[in-house]
């Protein structure tokens, strides 16, 4: 008897070998289960292709925030995470790229000074040496106990962006559940190609704090992905199976 | 003053030879919380009562070319001493009625969708460009979210970043977040003396991290959002003084201040050529909250720059 797990949002049970299959999304109503890190990189890159790059940025306390080293530590023991972004080398169904995955599981992966220099660099380094360049976001914003070092990364990311335009090498930005905040008022707005995965809440505000301004019921799908692609912010909506297909595609197609 | 040691005396003395314009050196440090307060005095001049204080023309113009004119992102083409220059800040408004016309300061896309298109424009015509920030943040809001309100932020950021003329940028009362920075990245950047520069407020901070909002004078103290906090953490270049009382006070004194800052750094920037000024903004740019201490800090914007030569 194979275990099942059950999708909150259609509550169907979902036998686990179908699941894992279908890189874990619901095959009754495509709700999209949260990928770990690896699981994303191992959907994306050819197998044993990545190789971590950066591993020197190690993040510090800025502000000398009471609690916040302690914080930290929680949360890589909670989520297995270094930090809330990994950046490395790999190859995508034979092409060279560089990529970036970032995690909501560690501080609701939100963008410090870590983040921050790591998406950075990355996308210098892929300016450099002509490499594409693939950033799949989950963020809720800044991180807060790093204070103005944390805003001042939107400006620095977005910087990165302007010279890999100047230099003709594309960025590729796939946005996962949730995208929202800086990540989203910076690098994540500006791929040559921005994709989504489907159901995926992508904006700038939070919705609690939309639905405080205005005072009433926000309307249904606003803020999904499905909602940015009809007023023009996403390119595509792709399947987790077509991903390492498309940016395959995406990579061959962007060599000027 | 009497019992200040001289160590000390001396200690204050090389801090405010930092700042660019204090000369009050005995003055009063005022609490975050005082300057949070301050900030956000309804009577506290905004980027009009300094447009009419320092210029000796200016012309407002409107609209986005795309959607609509916000009329919380303020724009236009002034003279100041002689030269023309672009002036972008936002409007908070003076009176109930401007504040609910403007939103309190808080722009939909299209705000920041002119500011690009006057500073896009401003380069065109080798015109400096001077901001005024003073904003609560980007308006959160449903039309705010359906025009991309995220996408504007950025794309401000990224144009902002590598444009080739001098970018001069005041915050005058409120720098709240992506809504501040997006008309914020530039060579310059000072505050006034209260005036305060934050990624969330300190309600926001209290709630969020504290889970109390009522903690917010706490929070303020913490976060390091005063212009002294910014000045010591290398975010800004300067302080830009009040009368003990705050700008509304004495908004004269506050304005000659800045219209002296304004053309000194405009001597110097305007001096540089386009590339050394672009170059010297992206430097300043990476730099900011490197986590690592290493030489080769960097060392690969150096290379991407040497890479694209005179094309930057």
């Amino acid at each position: 008897m194979s275990k099942t797990i059950q999708c909150p949002s259609c509550h169907e049970e979902i036998n686990e070998e179908e699941f894992l299959k279908s890189n874990k999304v619901c095959p009754f109503c495509n709700y999209h289960f949260r990928l770990k890190s690896q699981e994303r990189i191992d959907l994306i890159c050819d197998e044993g292709s990545f190789k971590e790059v950066f591993t020197n940025i190690k993040t510090s306390n800025p502000l000398n925030m009471e609690g916040y080293e302690e914080k930290l530590e929680q949360q890589r023991e909670k989520s297995d995470l270094e930090e809330a972004v990994i950046a490395g080398e790999c190859k995508i169904k034979g092409e060279d790229a560089l990529l970036c995955v970032m995690s909501f599981d560690f501080m609701g992966g939100s963008m410090g000074a870590l983040v921050g220099e790591k998406i950075t660099e990355t996308m210098l380094q892929g300016a450099l040496t002509d490499t594409p360049v693939i950033i799949c976001t989950a963020s809720g914003g800044a991180r807060m106990q790093e204070g103005i070092f944390s805003l001042m990364q939107m400006a620095k990311t977005s910087s990165a962006v302007s010279l890999m335009n100047k230099c003709g090498v594309p960025l590729f930005i796939v946005l996962t559940h949730p995208t929202t905040g800086g990540v989203t008022a910076s690098f994540a707005m500006l791929g040559d190609v921005i994709l989504s995965e489907s159901g995926a809440l992508i904006g700038f505000a939070g919705p609690r704090v939309i639905q405080g301004t205005i005072g009433e019921k926000l309307p249904d799908g606003f803020q999904t992905s499905e909602f940015q692609k009809e007023h023009g912010f996403v390119d595509a909506i792709v399947d987790r199976k077509d991903l390492a297909t498309t940016l395959n595609y995406l990579i061959r197609t962007h060599k000027g | 003053m009497a019992d200040i040691k001289y160590e000390d005396m001396r200690e204050k003395l090389d801090r405010i030879d930092k700042y660019t314009n204090i000369e009050e050196p005995c003055k009063k440090d005022k609490t975050a919380w005082e300057c949070v307060q301050l900030s956000r005095r309804v009577n506290r001049p905004g980027v009009k009562e300094y447009i009419d204080l320092i210029c000796d023309e200016f012309m407002p113009l409107s609209g986005d070319r795309l959607f609509g004119d916000d009329h919380s992102m303020l724009g236009g083409i002034g003279m100041i001493d002689g030269r023309a220059v672009t002036i972008i800040g936002n409007v908070k408004g003076s009176n109930l009625k401007e504040n609910i016309d403007v939103n309190y300061g808080m722009s939909h896309p299209e705000g920041y969708r002119k500011a690009l298109r006057l500073a896009k424009q401003a380069e065109r015509f080798n015109r400096p460009i001077i901001t005024f920030i003073d904003t609560p943040g980007a308006f959160p809001g449903l039309g705010s979210e359906e025009r991309g309100i995220g996408e504007a932020i950025a794309t401000n950021l990224k144009e902002l970043s590598t444009i080739s003329v001098p970018v001069i940028t005041f915050i005058i009362g409120e720098g709240g977040s992506g809504g501040a920075l997006g008309i914020g990245v530039g060579d310059k950047l000072y505050l006034l003396e209260n005036a305060v520069y934050s990624v969330i407020t300190p309600e926001g901070f209290a709630s969020i991290l504290m889970k109390d909002p009522s903690k917010a004078e706490e929070a303020a103290n913490i976060m390091k959002m005063t212009a002294k906090d910014l000045l010591d953490m290398e975010i800004i270049h300067g302080i830009i003084a009040e009368v003990e009382e705050g700008a509304q006070a004495d908004p004269e004194f506050t304005a000659s201040l800045i219209k002296k800052t304004i053309i000194k750094d405009l001597d110097n920037l305007c001096s540089k050529s386009k590339e050394a000024l672009v170059r010297y903004r992206l430097n300043k740019i990476r730099s900011i909250g490197s986590t690592v201490e290493t030489k080769s800090k960097n060392q690969i914007l150096t290379k991407v720059l040497q890479k694209l030569g005179d094309e930057i």
